[in-house]
């Protein structure tokens, strides 16, 4: 029953034919083997390509877009796996940045001049043969390519996966993923293992999703059928191609090809039959057993695992059964094959040992999600018994729930102990350890011996970076459980290891993570500043960009969480010296952008410090604060802003009245606005300020300052230039000047005559300044401004004036009433109203009837609310103003329909009665 | 002016069986109407045998190739000659599956020297200036179902180097030990060969490890008989040094097509045969073979 060949040298001569493809394809094989490593060794002094490690696995669309598939993907199983299980997108972003290489990597491709099927053998030729050929002939090795280019040409295939697909060439498109999963079984360069199992299994999942919505298409012929179908709802020729394509695959003579591909398209199993997903997937776990490699087996364990999860997650058998399995070959990685393997790469038992890690974290996560503890224990014992079991003891920490970790950190850390020292590197293991620890709590009791257990490893960590990566993982737990003694310690810790060589420039992502984290945990700067260690740790980052961005976090988390104002001289130096720093790195080169945002982290500071009843000490805090800051503008006028509020405030506490002293410290307020505003460049910001700053001299009864504030103004007032840039567009800078005149006019009221200047001194200023300023031709601002000054000169001549400032004898008292006062008034009123009138006739001409109307009718309300009335010659005026801003129908009737009715109603009081004889001479035009 | 024939069988999958009703429909797709000669079906089964060239000369085996084994044979008229409308036309037509004589109808094979093949071809007979049409398109016999039981009987193995025959060098052997079974050797077509497959120990690691199908084709003649082996696919179940002591499935798809139920004529054989090829990484080749009885249930 039993006739056994044995052949030395693989030629095969027995009752089969020789051109069986067992020896043929063997021996070419082989050759290709010994090429790849020849070349591989060859090229491994070729210095690494700084460009080519920089671009690897960082190309950012690729990898949003396959996030977003994968995301697509999972969201159709929601209600089976929960957001609590981190999806694989997550993962492999992680593993393209991690595991690069600089050797020379090789791809044996299936050449584009193939054709499917040449005239005359093809009525010969079956499909099956027609699928060897591909995997045996019409390739071409292409070797010594750069990790990036190796990447192109795995994005190549898979563009021509999907072309092949849409151009309705299925087999081709098969043979393509047979090919890509063929990479798989080759580990010549082996740093690189995971990446490629990342980018290969990619193209897997895309065709596992273009067979599955292949088949789908085709059940849903009349109306599509629901996500949720049964074997009922499917076709026969929907299952006739689904059986077909497995038929296809179970005769793919390779293992690992045969084994990716029909895990690629597990899913496709509904189409056929209920219990299809739950019978495959142990017997593809068993298949993997006949994969020697443990690192080729591992991935596929993986893969298997990360399909599974995706297509059944119900069925956690297969996934115990793959750890399980995974358990029993252990031993492989350290047998013979695997060392020789390393000694021929030249790749240490560490390093190869870390190329694992991503696989078996992701088994043991799909095996932990939503598992009994029980589970859990005793996987964990099961992973106890195996000697030398720290890849394993890392990936337990890495995937078990954190509340599980952290309940038994005190035994795991005797495991950690106990792990040889060859192997698996221990920094690696804490570092695990610490990321559990930072997100559950293990008991109160065991929190100081874990951190002192700990930090004794970590602290003898000699690579710098090594140590960083760690300790930067166990800052969050001590700053989580202990006070800033413990803090002060670890950092004082960091900064010995961190500091010889400068070792610190090359970690500055992981010391900034500590900063983020001790501000997570430390909102009471008080404390912070107080550890001896923080500042001296602050100063490590030293490359000006990273220190801004820490110094800009600081100053965030003081601005959201500080509450009172503060006087501490610990917290305002320190945030001084960060504010300062801030500050200093704006140049001539900073964006607009960062100034602001810079710019708003400084003002928070500043509102936040307040010396309470000690005002000086808050003025000489402004001052420095103004020689600190000076190149940034909204710094200065928030310092302003403070320093006029710091008068107010004097002012409010000594209830209004002035002691000498008080005086002349609302003096050197006035002082410190007065030579701080013209370093100003924004000229608005200026007015402003200095009209501001009058008010608040005025309030403080200085009144020689409030003078020269507004005279001031006046003077500044010719520079407004006629656009000015808001939000990046050029705007007419009219309106904004026409406001600011009006609130000036208004304050003018109160600002009491110069006594050695002439009456009405700044009016007169301000109206000389109007006349001279270069308006925009064909603009009525002008009018406009000496229309809204007459208000003013109205309120002027009252015998008591609207409002008055405490304390401040204004003109109604300085004059008393006095007629020549009265007089000068009525004149300026007269000249004013002429510029008006001979504004209007010359806009009779042209097209400027409109505007002449509205003018008209402005000037009219105007002598109607502020003008005495009784005056026959101001009343004939203001009826001739009337009839002409109706004469051309560009008035508002219903405005003069209402302006009418309130003169109506204004007439009912007595002394305005002569309002009802003036009523009846305006009439309103027909607009018939 | 395009015309285009089909022809669609009501079976999806295509497969029928002896007795059954083969139907279908005849499409004709034309923006026009056709003028044609008339439009017949032609069903037909046949065994083609083939004698390789190295079992007889070679000129022999080009000339005195077996005569084809018809099985069946049946032929209608479509249409008569006239005219088929423009758009689409569809005629639907039936078979009976019914062999010639006293003989039956073989399940559907594709081997290297015995074919059993059932085709249907359409032709449309057309005027002198346009060109003939024809469509063929084979369909699947899958014979009845045997009516005995099937007992599975597991067959057990070990191989070592004591075991081998055909050996030049027993002495330059490397020593190793693999045990394994298979579920059973009367397997059924429909179902997958099982089994598992254990490397106990082996000196010089494993390069990789096969399931060789192969199909086992006797053609008899009057002179006497030619028996060939060849094969039809390979299956690898483990690839490299694989782990100790660790069961490995066995676990191989028979390709519909090339296999069929181990059959037995007066004038062909097909049977089946299995190898378990273990190549050693010194390039040492072990296999172990196993004779198949495939059926159908």
């Amino acid at each position: 029953l039993q006739s056994v060949t044995v052949e030395l040298q693989s030629r095969f001569v027995s009752h089969f034919p020789s051109h069986l493809q067992v020896t043929d394809s063997r021996s070419r094989r082989g050759g290709r083997k010994g090429s790849t490593s020849s070349s591989s060794s060859s090229s491994s002094s070729v210095a690494p390509d700084p460009l080519s490690s920089m671009l690897e696995g960082t190309d950012p669309l690729s990898l949003f877009a396959a996030a977003s598939e994968l995301g697509r993907k999972r969201r159709e199983n929601e209600e089976e796996v929960g957001a609590d299980f981190e999806p694989w997108s997550a993962k492999r972003g992680e593993i393209l940045a991690r595991f690069t290489t600089t050797e020379k990597l090789s791809i044996v491709r299936y050449s584009h001049y193939f054709h499917p099927s040449s005239a005359v053998s093809e009525k010969v030729r079956t499909r099956l043969e027609e699928l060897d050929d591909l995997e045996e002939g019409s390739q071409r090795e292409l070797l010594n390519l750069s990790q990036q280019d190796y990447v192109n040409r795995i994005e190549e295939l898979n563009q021509s996966l999907k072309e092949a697909w849409s151009s309705d060439q299925k087999v081709k498109a098969l043979k393509i993923v047979i090919q890509c999963s063929k990479l798989l079984s080759d580990t010549s360069v082996i740093q690189f293992y995971p990446s490629k199992f990342v980018l290969i299994t990619d193209i897997l999942d895309t065709f596992g999703r273009l067979v599955y919505e292949r088949i789908w298409s085709m059940c849903s012929d009349p109306r599509p059928i629901p996500d949720s179908f049964s074997v009922e709802d499917v076709n026969d020729t929907a299952k006739e191609t689904c059986l077909n394509w497995f038929f296809k695959i179970a005769s793919i003579r390779e293992l690992i090809p045969r084994l990716y591909v029909e895990a690629a398209i597990l899913k496709c199993n509904r189409f056929l039959n209920k219990t299809g997903i739950q019978e495959t997937l142990p017997r593809l776990t068993a298949m993997i057993r006949g994969i020697g490699d443990p690192l080729v087996a591992v991935y596929a364990r993986a893969y298997l695992c990360r399909v599974g999860m995706e297509v059944a997650p119900h069925l956690k058998d297969s996934l115990n059964k793959n750890f399980f399995d995974l358990l029993a070959s252990f031993r492989q990685i350290h047998g013979d094959t695997v060392q020789n393997q390393l000694v021929i790469q030249r790749v240490e038992i560490p390093v190869y040992l870390t190329l694992y890690s991503p696989a078996i974290h992701w088994i043991l996560q799909c095996v932990a999600y939503r598992a009994p503890d029980v589970l859990l224990t005793e996987m964990m014992e099961r992973c106890k018994k195996l000697g030398n079991n720290a890849l394993l003891l890392n990936s337990v920490m890495w995937a078990f729930r954190p509340e599980f970790v952290a309940a038994r950190a005190t035994d795991f850390i005797g495991m950690i102990k106990d792990c040889d020292e060859a192997g698996f590197p221990k920094h690696l293991l804490f570092g695990s350890l610490g990321r559990s620890l930072a997100c559950a709590d293990p008991p109160e009791s065991e929190r100081l011996p874990i951190l002192n257990e700990a930090w004794k490893v970590i602290t003898k960590v000699r690579s710098p970076q090594d140590y960083i990566n760690c300790a930067e993982i166990w800052v969050e737990f001590t700053c989580r459980h202990f006070t800033k003694r413990e803090v002060n310690t670890v950092l004082a810790d960091i900064i010995k290891h961190m500091t010889p060589d400068r070792a610190f420039e090359d970690a500055y992502p992981q010391l900034q993570s500590v900063m983020k984290k001790i501000l997570t945990y430390f909102h009471n700067f008080s404390v912070l500043f107080s550890m001896e260690k923080f500042l001296p740790f602050l100063d490590m980052f030293q490359k000006d960009s990273v220190r801004v961005e820490v110094c800009k976090s600081i100053m965030e988390v003081f601005i959201k969480h500080q509450q009172e104002p503060t006087r501490d001289p610990v917290i305002l130096n320190a945030l001084l010296h960060v504010c300062k720093t801030m500050h200093d790195s704006v140049n001539a080169l900073t964006v607009e952008d960062e100034k602001r945002s810079l710019a708003l982290l400084i003002n928070g500071f500043i509102r936040m410090v307040s010396f309470g009843r000690d005002f000086e000490q808050q003025l000489s805090f402004c001052v420095e604060a103004r020689a600190t800051f000076c190149n940034l503008e909204p710094v200065i006028i928030q310092l302003i802003h403070t320093v006029n509020q710091l008068a107010m405030e004097t002012r409010r506490v000594m209830g209004g009245s002035h002691s000498r002293k008080t005086a002349a410290f609302v003096r050197a307020c006035a002082a410190y606005s007065f030579i701080t505003i013209p370093s100003l460049t924004s000229i608005f910001s200026r007015l402003h300020l200095y009209l501001l700053s009058g008010q608040v001299a005025l309030a403080n009864q200085c009144l020689s300052q409030a003078d020269a504030f507004l005279k001031a103004a006046v003077s500044v007032l010719p520079e407004v230039p006629r656009t000015i840039s808001v939000e990046g567009k050029q705007r007419s800078s009219e309106a904004f000047l026409l406001d600011f005149i009006n609130s000036f006019l208004s304050t003018l009221l109160v600002v009491p005559d110069h006594p050695e200047q002439g009456v009405l001194y700044l009016v007169r200023g301000l109206l000389n300044m109007v006349q001279d300023y270069t308006w925009e031709d064909n603009s009525d601002a002008k009018v406009r401004v000496y229309i809204s000054a007459l208000p003013l000169l109205a309120a002027m001549s009252q015998e008591s004036y609207l409002y008055t400032i405490p304390k401040v004898d204004s003109n109604e008292t300085l004059y008393g009433g006095d007629p020549k006062f009265v007089a000068e008034i009525s004149r300026l009123c007269e000249t004013l109203i002429g510029q008006v009138l001979d504004h209007l006739k010359t806009l009779g001409r042209e097209e400027g009837v409109r505007r002449q109307g509205s003018l008209a009718f402005s000037l009219f309300s105007t002598l109607l609310a502020h003008g005495d009335l009784r005056n026959n010659k101001l009343n004939q005026l203001a009826v001739n103003l009337w009839n002409l801003s109706h004469k051309n129908g560009h008035c508002d009737t219903r405005t003069s329909v209402r302006t009418l009715e309130h003169i109506k109603q204004q007439a009912q009081q007595p002394e305005l009665s002569h309002l009802s004889d003036m009523l009846l001479r305006l009439s309103l035009q027909s607009r018939a | 002016m395009s015309v285009a024939l089909d022809l669609r069988l009501k079976r999806a999958n295509k497969v029928y069986h002896e007795g059954e009703v083969l139907a279908g429909v005849v499409v004709i797709t034309s923006k026009e109407a056709v003028q044609h000669q008339g439009i017949s079906l032609t069903m037909e089964g046949l065994v083609n045998l083939q004698l390789s060239s190295k079992s007889v000369g070679v000129f022999e085996a080009f000339y005195n190739s077996v005569k084809p084994i018809q099985l069946i044979s049946s032929n209608i008229e479509v249409a008569k000659p006239g005219k088929v409308p423009g758009g689409k036309t569809e005629i639907p037509f039936e078979f009976p599956l019914q062999a010639k004589g006293n003989k039956m109808l073989y399940e559907t094979y594709h081997g290297v020297f015995v074919n059993i093949q059932y085709t249907l071809r359409c032709d449309m007979r057309r005027p002198l200036l346009a060109k003939d049409l024809s469509k063929t398109c084979e369909f699947m016999l899958h014979c009845q179902p045997q009516k005995s039981k099937v007992q599975p009987t597991p067959v057990d193995f070990t191989i070592t180097p004591e075991t081998l025959q055909n050996v030049k060098e027993r002495t330059s052997l490397p020593k190793f030990v693999i045990r394994g079974h298979l579920d059973a050797t009367n397997c059924v077509i429909t179902q997958p060969l099982t089994g598992e497959l254990v490397v106990e120990s082996s000196e010089v690691a494993i390069k990789s490890i096969e399931l060789q199908l192969v199909r086992v084709e006797t053609c008899g003649c009057a002179e006497g008989y030619a028996r060939d082996a060849t094969e039809i696919q390979n299956i690898q179940i483990a690839e490299g040094d694989v782990c100790h002591g660790l069961p490995i499935p066995i676990y191989m798809v028979f390709p519909r097509l090339f296999t069929c139920p181990t059959l037995e004529t007066t004038n062909f054989k097909v049977e089946f045969e299995v190898n378990v090829v273990i190549v050693l990484h010194d390039d040492h080749l072990i296999t172990e073979n196993f004779p198949l009885k495939l059926c159908r249930v």
